[in-house]
């Protein structure tokens, strides 16, 4: 039986990278006494996949894995039987049991959605305003929205890429608490970090903001259901299959 | 969700931040204002490694089953850390309240090898502790040292308010409950230390003075106050199998060195090599009962989640229960896609069948510790393991598939000649022969076998028959170890054999360290000053450092290192009893001297001193002298 996990992660556990968090449920799964398959072999390992592997300092309330198991009772036994063995910062949000012919959540993403807010405190934990320093936040996103491109200069250690950012931005607002959300591109190809359209909205708009004062929080990943030639149609992980 | 001590842009920057957050699952947080005490337990080195040691884990647990006491855990910043906590003056914490250590009751350092010295000042100073003992306030916590190294605790001395000798399940309450009484009744820190000085196994270095002869050996000791003790005996577990365990403990996010549960089968070892201080500290052998130890693996696995499992002890082929518990772990574990993780077993046809049930016998290696390459120097250091033992073993691993072998020897052992150095070498060739004797050329796997052979340079411990023994110069080690490799050079198998060699160096100062006095803690501070930290890691290890420092303090690295002592000399660690008594230990060198082997505990007693204790192995011999 195929399992779709949804779990959010905050607080300290954000700087967990993911392998460490791959092996944090590993050991979860057997602490919470879960019928996980193993693979075949000398050195059986469970059967385990996440969706999108999320960045040290991130925080995320909305994070998935899939697995495999050989026996269950039901979907909230096995949600509860989890939360009874996550520590502080990890949250099972729902169990759902997948159809067998569902993809898998990595093959899945497609999207995900963003908040980007100012910290409660600065570097030395003093309080600090948790809002951006500037006017009209919602005017200003929408100006710089409204571009036709977003070019963008992708650096790293072996290369310069060129990229256009509006291509994989979908949305991009404010909340009511002043927050900045988009949806952007999370999948295998074209995909873009949230960080990248702050970076640039911060220069677009005059904006002087360190990354260290913002807090990052992935809300939800999602995939696409929209077929050949369609818009996109993006929906939660978690409303493929039963919910649990 | 508690608030972290460091700020976000600091973990941020550091190397895996998992070190510092605390959170894990099965740590253990209280309110601190339902506790009467709160405790900081140490380990002066890098997260990964600290976290990886039973014995903390064990008082970790059994400190925290007190109500009024709060344990928490404390390790080395790295350093990249270390830069940051002092450029910003953040105040060393315990993980996990994320609270600064100074406003704990206790600091207790676990002391398990020499060259964490100058990460113990580490500690210190980060944690705004001034250094010494004597400059400490009342408001300061009291800063307690345990561990092989507090066996000789005097190159340390100055740093501790006061030393536990011996294992750490015993003293601990009545030494709280005292703590408790004095602060009841409004006693200083002196009174308390005092009061702590009366208590079995601990020592208050304080208290005592180090008195010299001219010609710099020690000429006794002075004490402070008439009713201090003469004379430190160790602190022992008179009943293992009902003594505290760890049946949760605790399980890091980040990969550590010791991933997995361990069971401890037994304490103590009974083999009494000449040049092991373990097998000296923690005698008599006392072995748990397996049917605990199943119990044990199976909450410790589901309490953990862990997917290893593994034994501990100096000699675990000599646990009487060996067969019924691995039995046991074999058909339990495998069920639960639990792995073992065998200890050093010795190779026998059993160790072998055992194994080749629990590993992949085409990856993993056989691992032999003759220490020496001669029989004449085997019988020396009193290592019962001869060449012909060796050879029968390998052949057995070769017919069952095991091509990889790893070899272990010391260099620079009491009496060693070029004969017993070459003797490496033609060892570690005969195994090479005996794969390729046993072996048929067509089963050969890969067509090879391979033997790594490692040497490590002889360090002289305190509470060995080793103790009066000379050590090498680092130049008489770097020339032995090149006529090993020469040596093994020469050998008709020798692209079978990999060589790899210990530092000189860092063996040298852990030699001065080992069997230091009180005036060699001038030189750890000074050093630490210099900037010295983290000496265990070669790649943070300055010996230019240290050898200024030797240089300008004063002590002779050759008075603690290359001397012979005299029968008669009175040694710094000579005050203190750990249950072994140094008339056994020099009948045990002068028999080193004269080629003459000892039979183990179980074979016969040697009258040790250790059967006074009342328990263990020392009374359940059925034949011999007993002394």
């Amino acid at each position: 039986m195929k399992i779709r996990i949804k779990f959010a992660k905050y607080g300290v556990m954000k700087f967990i990278g993911h392998l460490d968090m791959m092996r944090f449920f590993q050991k979860a799964i057997r602490r919470a006494g879960i019928d996980i398959r193993y693979s075949e072999g000398f050195s059986p390992h469970q059967i385990m996949s996440f969706a999108a592997p999320l960045g040290v300092g991130i925080e995320s309330c909305g994070e998935y894995m899939d697995i495999e198991v050989l026996s269950m009772t039901s979907a909230e036994d096995m949600k509860q039987a989890l939360n009874r063995v996550m520590v502080e910062g990890v949250e099972i949000l729902s169990v759902n049991v997948m159809p067998d012919n569902v993809k898998n959540a990595m093959a899945s993403v497609a999207a995900a959605s963003y908040r980007i807010a100012m910290k409660a405190e600065d570097f030395q934990g003093n309080p600090a305003p948790a809002v951006f320093p500037i006017g009209d936040l919602a005017g200003k996103l929408r100006e710089f929205y409204s571009q036709e491109t977003i070019p963008y200069t992708k650096e790293t250690k072996k290369s310069v890429a060129e990229l256009d950012l509006k291509q994989g931005l979908y949305e991009l607002e404010t909340d009511s608490d002043g927050a900045i959300r988009m949806l952007v591109n999370a999948g295998s190809s074209g995909n873009i970090k949230p960080t990248m359209v702050f970076d640039k909205f911060c220069e677009f708009a005059g904006m002087d903001v360190s990354q260290d004062a913002c807090q990052v929080t992935r809300l939800e990943i999602y995939t696409d259901q929209a077929k050949d030639g369609e818009p996109h149609r993006f929906v939660p992980l978690s409303d493929v299959g039963e919910q649990g | 969700m508690r608030k972290p001590a460091l700020s976000d842009d600091i973990l941020m920057r550091v190397e895996k931040p998992a070190r510092y957050i605390g959170n894990e699952v099965n740590s253990v947080v209280k309110d601190k204002e339902q506790v009467a005490i709160r405790f900081a337990m140490c380990f002066p080195d890098v997260y990964e490694i600290g976290m990886s040691h039973l014995g903390i884990q064990i008082i970790y647990s059994m400190l925290n089953e007190w109500e009024d006491v709060w344990c928490e855990r404390v390790y080395s910043p790295w350093v990249d850390l270390d830069e940051i906590m002092r450029k910003r003056h953040i105040p060393l914490f315990g993980l996990e309240s994320q609270e600064p250590v100074k406003d704990m009751d206790f600091l207790g350092i676990t002391i398990q090898y020499e060259m964490c010295y100058t990460n113990i000042l580490q500690i210190l100073d980060l944690a705004q502790i001034p250094l010494s003992a004597k400059e400490r306030g009342e408001d300061m916590p009291i800063v307690i040292g345990g561990g092989p190294c507090a066996y000789n605790p005097e190159p340390i001395a100055e740093f501790f308010d006061l030393f536990y000798i011996g294992e750490g399940e015993t003293q601990y309450r009545p030494l709280f409950d005292w703590y408790l009484e004095n602060r009841a009744a409004g006693g200083t820190r002196l009174d308390f230390l005092r009061g702590a000085a009366k208590i079995p196994g601990i020592y208050v270095p304080q208290f005592y003075e180090e008195l010299y002869r001219e010609d710099g050996t020690i000429l006794g000791r002075k004490k402070l106050y008439e009713d201090l003790p003469d004379t430190i005996t160790k602190e022992l577990v008179m009943d293992v199998t009902s003594a505290p365990y760890p049946l949760k403990p605790v399980v890091p996010f980040i990969k550590v060195t010791q991933d997995r549960v361990v069971l401890e089968i037994q304490r103590g070892c009974i083999r009494g090599c000449r040049f092991c201080q373990a097998g000296q500290l923690y005698r008599p052998v006392r072995e748990r009962d397996a049917d605990k130890l199943k119990e044990y693996a199976a909450a410790m696995l589901e309490s953990t989640g862990h997917e290893e499992i593994s034994l501990s002890s100096l000699s675990s082929s000599d646990y009487t229960q060996l067969n019924e518990l691995l039995d046991f772990m074999i058909g339990d574990c495998g069920r639960k896609h639990v792995n073992i993780s065998l200890p050093s077993l010795r190779i026998d046809a059993f160790s072998l069948d055992v194994m080749s049930k629990v590993q992949d016998v085409k990856k993993s290696s056989l691992t032999f510790a003759p220490e020496a390459g001669s029989q004449r120097l085997r019988d020396v250091i009193n290592k019962g393991l001869t060449e012909e033992v060796i050879l029968k073993g390998a052949a057995l691993a070769f017919e069952g598939g095991w091509t990889r072998v790893k070899l272990y020897f010391m260099l620079g052992l009491p009496t060693e000649t070029e004969e017993d150095v070459r003797g490496i070498g033609d060892l570690s060739n005969k195994i090479a022969a005996t794969f390729f004797d046993t072996v048929p050329k067509e089963k050969r796997v890969n067509g090879k076998v391979q033997i790594v052979t490692s040497t490590s340079f002889f360090i002289p411990k305190p509470f060995t028959p080793f103790q009066w023994a000379a050590m090498c110069t680092k130049e008489e080690f770097i020339d032995k170890a090149y006529q090993t490799k020469q040596g093994i050079m020469e050998q008709l198998n020798q692209k079978s054999i990999k060589y790899n060699w210990h530092e000189a160096d860092v063996s040298v100062l852990e030699g001065v360290f080992a069997r230091g006095d009180r005036r060699v803690a001038k030189v750890i501070l000074e050093a630490y000053k210099r900037g010295c930290l983290f000496d265990s890691w070669s790649e943070y290890f300055h010996n230019d450092v240290w050898l200024s420092c030797f240089a300008d303090c004063g002590p002779d690295i050759g008075f603690y290192t290359t001397r012979e002592r005299a029968e008669d000399e009175i040694f710094p660690w000579d005050f203190i009893d750990c249950g072994v008594t140094k008339e056994f230990l020099l009948r045990e060198w002068k028999k080193a001297q004269a080629q003459a082997v000892s039979p183990n505990c179980k074979e016969q007693c040697q009258g040790c001193g250790a059967s006074r204790f009342g328990v263990g192995v020392c009374h359940e011999r059925k034949t011999g002298n007993h002394l």
